[in-house]
């Protein structure tokens, strides 16, 4: 594997939905090999191209229901249909990545247990605790550059979604 | 026993919305009404904050077009930093429209791409595990293609000028914090196909080239559909061309006349009202001069074009000549040519671009204007949805003690209430079933108004929308996350 895209998304100034990115910015001011990062407000179409350049890509996220401190699942392409939301799921951008470039790399969400969501800094402080574990687990697993690894430490797709029913 | 049909989204933050659509036993509609409970919280947020750190703060507003937000309160800033509105450097009001731009371009872009196309494509009752932006993929790769790069153009474009996608900070209070590079420039102008500025204008003209086959062989479905007289309201240039960045403040009725004669939006607050509705959250904002009863009107692409007198791009003046010509130069008030609008649009911002990367004010000269400091601004900006006005008052020690917004989509809180009004009467009502294709109609109105219903917080397991069938008993029929 030459190279694992990280791509945190979120609002650093919506409370804890900002934990995606500061995986990111930790990770940035590492520079770590085989490590390149990429992070916004919500995923878009665009990404699809960056997924479809990457051997491996991890999204991170805040999440609402997963249990604590994080969870770190496969992912699968899944289509979805859109209201007005400018705003794509990982599944999505995979899909949209899978019907223009015929290829998906192998992806990961690695999903950090969040509480609020207000207008407002810093993250909750058990948010806080949550990142500094799911940081040291995505430092040490991508620090393996292997696929395997990822695979073994990953929960089956799907894991994400039977958790919120 | 009659029928509720609810349309309501489970995420919250900067907004959501909800439709309603009341049915007696004979399931004809008796009431429909778009409910989007709009987020104004970050009015007392600002309140106590240094007046400079607004340009960044307003970002948190909003993940979808926070350069618009951006951009209006730097606007606003200027103003009270004396250097503004129209005192800000050739460069730092030239990388500014540089980053306006983008914004419009890849906003539009993603517009019709992503939500439009499908639509379109696969009919408004297709089969909706493909009426998506993933089917467009499966079965129209190029376009999807052109969708994906114009996205990424713009966005490329704004990440140049802004610093950075997360809370850019390019603008600030009388001007800009950065030039453009060389090689941004040329990147930006001579990328390997299909990043540059040449492809994208040729995209842009075969997405409307799309849009006119479309309607050429879909007229009376383009034409009719949630179509309905309306005063129309945007910023104008002094000249009367259209100016997305700054200029004065028109409006014009459904015959075309003036209501509002090109006003400094410095005293929009003599001009335009909002008004409180029980059974909304949303302000209905209206024109002072003709009264809440029939005040209100529509902002955006549609009402740009109804507005200005001509675009000063060459291939976009082209085709809105084109575009007056279909109404005979009257106002057009049919909702679908939005998107044609749109497209217009999403031409001209890619002209304008190619025309600032040519200009060598991005690349040297003063970033930063000043002047003798006041303790009140008003920034307006025509954003991709429509006008939107940041206004700010600070005290004597620099903190904003006064915010007041109005975004895009409360201008048009009326409209797209007339535009669901207009698909409940005249697809659902009296029908025996209500079909998920019905449904999509109530969205495919909305959806022409490009309304800011998403959220900034998009943790997992927040669905965007929710889908709701009840009785007159208020038991649940059906429902469905959407």
């Amino acid at each position: 594997m030459n190279q694992v895209l990280i791509y945190g998304f979120g609002n650093p100034g919506r409370q804890d939905d900002g934990l995606g990115p500061e995986v990111v910015r930790r990770l940035e001011s590492e520079h770590l090999p085989g490590v390149i990062t990429d992070s916004n407000y919500q995923l878009n179409i665009e990404d699809a191209v960056a997924v479809a350049e990457s051997d491996a890509v991890i999204f991170v996220d805040a999440a609402l229901h997963v249990d604590e401190p994080f969870a770190f699942c496969r992912l699968t392409p899944a289509s979805e249909i859109t209201f007005t939301t400018h705003a794509m799921s990982p599944e999505s951008v995979l899909a949209l990545c899978e019907d223009i470039y015929g290829k998906i790399p192998p992806a990961y969400i690695l999903a950090i247990k969040g509480y609020e969501w207000e207008m407002a800094t810093p993250m909750t402080e058990q948010a806080k605790g949550n990142l500094e574990q799911a940081y040291s687990f995505i430092r040490e697993l991508v620090l393996k550059q292997s696929l395997q690894a990822f695979d073994e430490n990953a929960v089956p797709s799907g894991c994400l979604n039977a958790t919120v029913q | 026993m009659g029928r509720k049909i609810t349309i309501e989204p489970v995420t919250r933050v900067e907004g959501h919305g909800k439709v309603t659509i009341q049915l007696d036993p004979q399931n004809n509609v008796t009431e429909s009404r778009l409910h989007i409970v709009e987020f104004r919280g970050f009015e007392r947020f600002v309140q106590g904050r240094p007046y400079w750190e607004a340009p960044v703060l307003v970002q948190r507003l909003c993940g979808i077009c926070p350069v618009s937000h951006h951009l209006a309160a730097a606007k606003a800033l200027d103003v009270i930093v004396g250097a503004g509105p129209e005192g800000l450097t050739p460069t730092g009001e030239k990388m500014r429209r540089l980053m306006h731009f983008g914004q419009m371009f890849q906003s539009h872009a993603l517009h019709f791409f992503h939500l439009v196309s499908p639509d379109l494509l696969f009919g408004v009752d297709g089969d909706p595990a493909i009426r998506n932006v993933i089917g467009v993929a499966l079965m129209h790769k190029e376009l999807a293609v052109q969708g994906v790069m114009m996205r990424k153009f713009g966005q490329e474009i704004i990440r140049a000028t802004a610093g950075k996608k997360i809370h850019g900070t390019g603008a600030i209070p009388g001007g800009i914090n950065k030039h453009l590079t060389i090689e941004e420039r040329d990147e930006f102008l001579k990328g390997a196909d299909p990043l540059n500025i040449d492809k994208m204008i040729e995209w842009s003209q075969g997405a409307l080239d799309f849009f006119k086959d479309y309607h050429a062989k879909n007229t009376e479905w383009i034409d009719g559909f949630a179509t309905f007289p309306s005063s129309h309201m945007s910023l104008v240039r002094k000249d009367g061309a259209l100016d997305l960045y700054h200029g004065v403040l028109r409006a014009v009725d459904n015959d075309g006349k003036k209501i509002l004669n090109d006003v400094d939006y410095q005293d929009y607050l003599q001009y335009v009202g909002e008004e409180v509705k029980s059974w909304s959250y949303m302000k209905f904002p209206y024109l002072k001069s003709i009264g809440k009863k029939d005040g209100w009107y529509r902002v955006g692409p549609l009402a740009r074009l109804n507005v200005c007198d001509f675009i000063p791009t060459p291939l976009a003046q082209k085709e809105f000549e084109i575009f007056k010509a279909y109404t005979k130069g009257k106002p057009n008030g049919m909702s679908m040519h939005m998107h044609w609008a749109r497209l217009i649009e999403l031409l001209h911002s890619a002209e304008e671009i190619k025309a600032l990367l040519n200009d060598p004010d991005l690349l040297k000269g003063d970033l930063v204007a000043k002047g003798t400091k006041v303790k009140e601004g008003v920034g307006l900006i025509e954003a991709p949805r429509g006008t939107l006005f940041h206004h700010y008052r600070i005290n004597d020690d620099d903190q904003i003690e006064m915010a007041n917004l109005i975004v895009s989509t409360t201008h048009n809180n009326e409209p797209m209430n007339r535009a669901v009004n207009w698909v409940a009467n005249n697809v659902i009502s009296g029908q025996a079933e209500v079909t998920e294709g019905m449904m999509n109609q109530v969205e495919v109105a909305i959806r022409a108004y490009d309304p800011c219903l998403s959220c900034a917080t998009h943790a997992i397991g927040k669905m965007p929308l929710h889908v709701q069938l009840v009785d007159g008993e208020g038991n649940v029929l059906d429902e469905q996350y959407k």
